[in-house]
């Protein structure tokens, strides 16, 4: 969450006095705040593994797909079509990001087929939503079921007579080049080993995001400012997020509402093609049915979560990459002690709600909710296996119940636009 | 060309061969489509199309069509239920696959004897589907939160929370196969021999999906219920006015989807394995999902789409006789479902404009100033066409 993107585009006239705003320092020290949290529960319950190195490696790999997915959704959405497809879209874009790959034996050539695989997904969503104004939803819904067939049957013709390749899956895929601070890993490394409190966990968080970076992922990380420059501080940004928001409106100024709306549409695609070709040749390397594991689902997740914004998406990504990696990594042990770490963020909440917000009856549920949660998490000794592979969604699912309230979609998000409508 | 129009558009009335118009132009669109990748892939189309007739159409391939039809329409009518409110119930994946495990984990304990435990798996798969699809419900109405994402996280929450219930509570391991204990024989329904010249028997639950068609029919059009269901999913506000608390509605248009999306496992459970196992059909959800919309939502459209769609599954294996991959079905399912809705879009567009011109001419014939040209008559005939619409 960068700290113009909260700044700008406030709705005039709303009372921002008591509204809690995000500022560069206070999201330092929010950050800082969550590490001491988690080095707490580290502490206390010895789960190593929650601010290790290799957790937010692994967290920041798996936030790439995510937040590709979701920057997918945040531009067609913001041109004002609803793009469930995107599931479809990064199916696509694994399997074409390895083909790319295997062809023409480069890594970024498959990174370049994979964008090209997602952008055709979002041709047919294009086609169907904006030139024949089908319903987003089930345009989306028939694409996700296009993009698997699709991709089966390809790599049933293709990957099969591969050495190394068979029905279901690719052959190894070429490797793609890392980066890393090496003059930074062995102090580092040193200091995470002492397991001291706060600071050992910092050690760990700045050797995962320092060592062995792949350039995708930089790539990406690119791509979420650059996204904000785009659609905010540009005249083509400006029309399209226009076309979200008052279509007719957009019309009657001049704007081809269709172009925009297309050129959303395949950007979108692109996207969550880049999200697919990341599983498949940096988190993988190797493409497999079924990859994608409704990552493209919870990249949509993690835009409502950021509120339709660029900053507000990477934070959503991040939580649920962190949250993925963490079943990975002593799956039941770390996810226990995150139970540890949401007990103690609710009981923060709920001191907020009382002191600075003056919300008694908020505070109370937010309380109870605290002590149920700590309650569970002092009974048991680990999450069941089964449990742990369902963290992000059901994350998802309490994070959008708890925040849904406060997020403001574009107003013409889903609706329908024809051109001539206006009167 | 003007007078070709006018024909067109304005007086030839529209009658109801549109809407069948629309699908089997989008099945023989989707049959070109497959033709052109199996001929870029150097197969043979009009052999793998004759292959697919040839077997689908001998009588045990007939009987296995109509046992995977029955799975596959009740989960299209579970969808449907949502999308005639304009809910889109994408998690009746979950809600099946849940309801089947609890369902089946009572049934093999046999509680009660025979034709009673066959009412208690019902019973508790249909109450197991309303619960799950009523989280997604009440989310909606009290958070506001998407029952499109809901449900899809609802999803993967259930695959987590089956598998658990499945290793660690219901399981039993029967060579390789983990599953719950079998459904005791007392409480099965049997199956029935209607197609002749095959030992394979039809299951008996194709009655309970008949049964349940009728009830959707009956519900969505002959029930004060059913009407304010269709209202509130044409338009809310318009629901609202006449006094239909939206709010009530979803949750228990929600809770009717989930509950007959429990009824999806049934024909496994009390017709064919009778267990839950690591081998229950999976994605049946999205099956009907496709369905629902390749039917239009009527309950004769997806009764042939469900025959359709399982026609295609089931007759998939034999195309890997001559060489061809199974996948390329569900390339030929896919393009079927986007050219349906993209047809049954055009069809109602092109319904819309010829009204619009049959208003607007009768209303230029009726008064003067709208005079012979046609141009006053049209805006005001497609005004009161969108108010009525």
């Amino acid at each position: 969450m960068t700290a113009t993107d909260v700044s700008v585009d406030r709705p005039v006239g709303t009372p921002a006095a008591q509204r809690f705003r995000l500022s560069g320092p206070v999201l330092l020290l929010g950050l800082a705040g969550l590490v001491v949290v988690l080095s707490l529960a580290r502490v206390i319950t010895g789960a190593n593994d929650i601010t290790s190195a290799g957790t937010v490696s692994a967290a920041l790999g798996l936030a790439v797909p995510i937040g590709l997915a979701g920057l997918g959704g945040l531009w067609s959405e913001r041109a004002g079509v609803v793009n469930i497809g995107l599931e479809g879209m990064m199916v696509l874009g694994t399997w074409f990001g390895a083909w790319g790959a295997l062809q023409f034996h480069s890594p970024w050539a498959g990174v370049l087929a994979g964008a090209a695989g997602g952008a055709l997904g979002a041709a047919i969503h294009a086609v169907a939503t904006v030139t024949f104004g089908v319903d987003h939803i089930i345009s989306g819904v028939a694409i996700n079921i296009v993009g698997v067939g699709f991709t089966e049957y390809l790599s049933q013709l293709v990957f099969t007579d591969m050495p190394g390749g068979g029905t279901k899956n690719s052959p190894q895929l070429p490797k793609m080049g890392t980066v890393s601070l090496s003059f930074l890993n062995d102090p580092l490394r040193t200091v995470e080993a002492k397991h001291w409190f706060v600071v050992s966990d910092f050690a760990g968080v700045l050797r995962g995001i320092t060592q062995d970076v792949s350039w995708f992922t930089i790539l990406a990380i690119v791509l979420v400012p650059l996204s904000f420059y785009v659609l905010w501080r540009t005249a083509f940004g400006l029309r399209l997020r226009a076309c979200g928001e008052r279509p007719l409106a957009a019309e009657s100024l001049g704007v081809n509402v269709y172009l925009y709306k297309w050129a959303a549409v395949i950007v979108s695609g692109v996207l969550a093609g880049l999200g697919g070709a990341f599983l498949s040749l940096v988190a993988a390397g190797i493409y497999r049915d079924g990859q994608t594991g409704g990552r493209g689902y919870i990249g949509l997740a993690a835009m409502i979560f950021g509120n339709w914004r660029p900053g507000g998406l990477a934070g959503g990504a991040a939580l649920f990459g962190y949250t993925d990696a963490l079943q990975l990594r002593q799956g039941g042990v770390s996810v226990h002690a995150l139970l540890l770490v949401v007990a103690l963020l609710l009981v923060a909440v709920a001191v907020y709600q009382l002191v600075r917000q003056r919300r008694g009856g908020a505070a109370l549920i937010t309380g109870v909710v605290a002590i149920v949660v700590f309650m569970v998490f002092a009974v048991t000794d680990t999450v069941p296996e089964q449990f742990t592979s369902f963290t992000p969604h059901l994350t998802t699912l309490l994070v959008l119940s708890l925040a849904s309230q406060r997020l403001r979609m574009p107003a013409a998000d889903g609706v329908p636009y024809r051109r001539g409508q206006a009167k | 060309m003007t007078g070709f129009l006018d024909r067109l558009f304005g007086r030839v009335r529209l009658g109801g061969w549109l809407a069948v118009a629309a699908p089997v132009l989008a099945i023989v669109f989707a049959v070109l489509i497959t033709s052109v990748v199996l001929l870029v892939a150097g197969k043979p189309p009009v052999e793998a199309f004759t292959t697919l007739a040839d077997y689908g159409t001998q009588p045990r391939t007939m009987v296995l069509i109509l046992n995977s039809g029955v799975m596959y329409y009740i989960s299209a009518l579970a969808v449907a239920v949502g999308f005639r409110m304009n809910l889109f119930n994408i998690g009746v994946d979950g809600q099946y696959r849940i309801a089947a495990l609890v369902a089946a984990a009572f049934g093999g304990a046999a509680l009660v004897p025979g034709v009673l435990n066959t009412v208690l798996v019902i019973v508790i798969a249909m109450a197991v589907g309303a619960l799950w699809a009523a989280i997604a419900g009440l989310l909606r109405v009290t958070r506001g939160v998407s029952e499109v994402i809901s449900t899809i996280m609802l999803n993967a929450i259930a695959t987590g929370i089956g598998s658990w219930l499945l290793q660690e509570h219901f399981g039993v391991l029967t060579g390789n196969d983990l599953g719950t204990r079998p459904i005791p024989e007392g409480a099965r329904i049997p199956g029935m021999p209607l197609v002749a010249g095959t030992p394979l028997l039809v299951n008996g639950l194709l009655v309970l999906a008949v049964v349940l068609g009728v009830a959707y029919y009956v519900l969505l059009s002959r029930t004060r219920f059913g009407f304010e269901l269709r209202a509130t999913g044409k338009s809310e506000t318009a629901a609202v006015a006449s006094g239909v608390s939206v709010k009530k509605m979803i949750v228990v248009t929600m809770v009717m989807s989930g509950a007959v999306a429990g009824l999806i496992g049934l024909p496994e459970l009390l017709g064919a394995s009778y267990k839950y196992s690591n081998n229950f059909p999976t994605g049946l959800g999205f099956t009907g999902i496709a369905i629902a919309l390749l039917g239009r939502n009527h309950p004769v459209g997806m009764a042939v789409g469900a025959l359709l769609w399982s026609f295609l599954d089931n007759s998939s294996n034999q195309l890997q006789l001559i060489d061809i991959s199974k996948e390329i079905v569900q390339i030929m399912q896919g393009v079927i479902v986007l050219s349906v809705i993209i047809a049954y879009e055009l069809v109602h567009r092109y319904r819309i404009v010829a009204d619009q011109r049959r208003v607007g001419r009768q209303l230029a014939g009726s008064d003067g100033p709208g005079g012979g040209n046609g141009g006053n008559g049209d805006v005001s005939g497609r005004q009161a066409v969108e108010e009525t619409a």
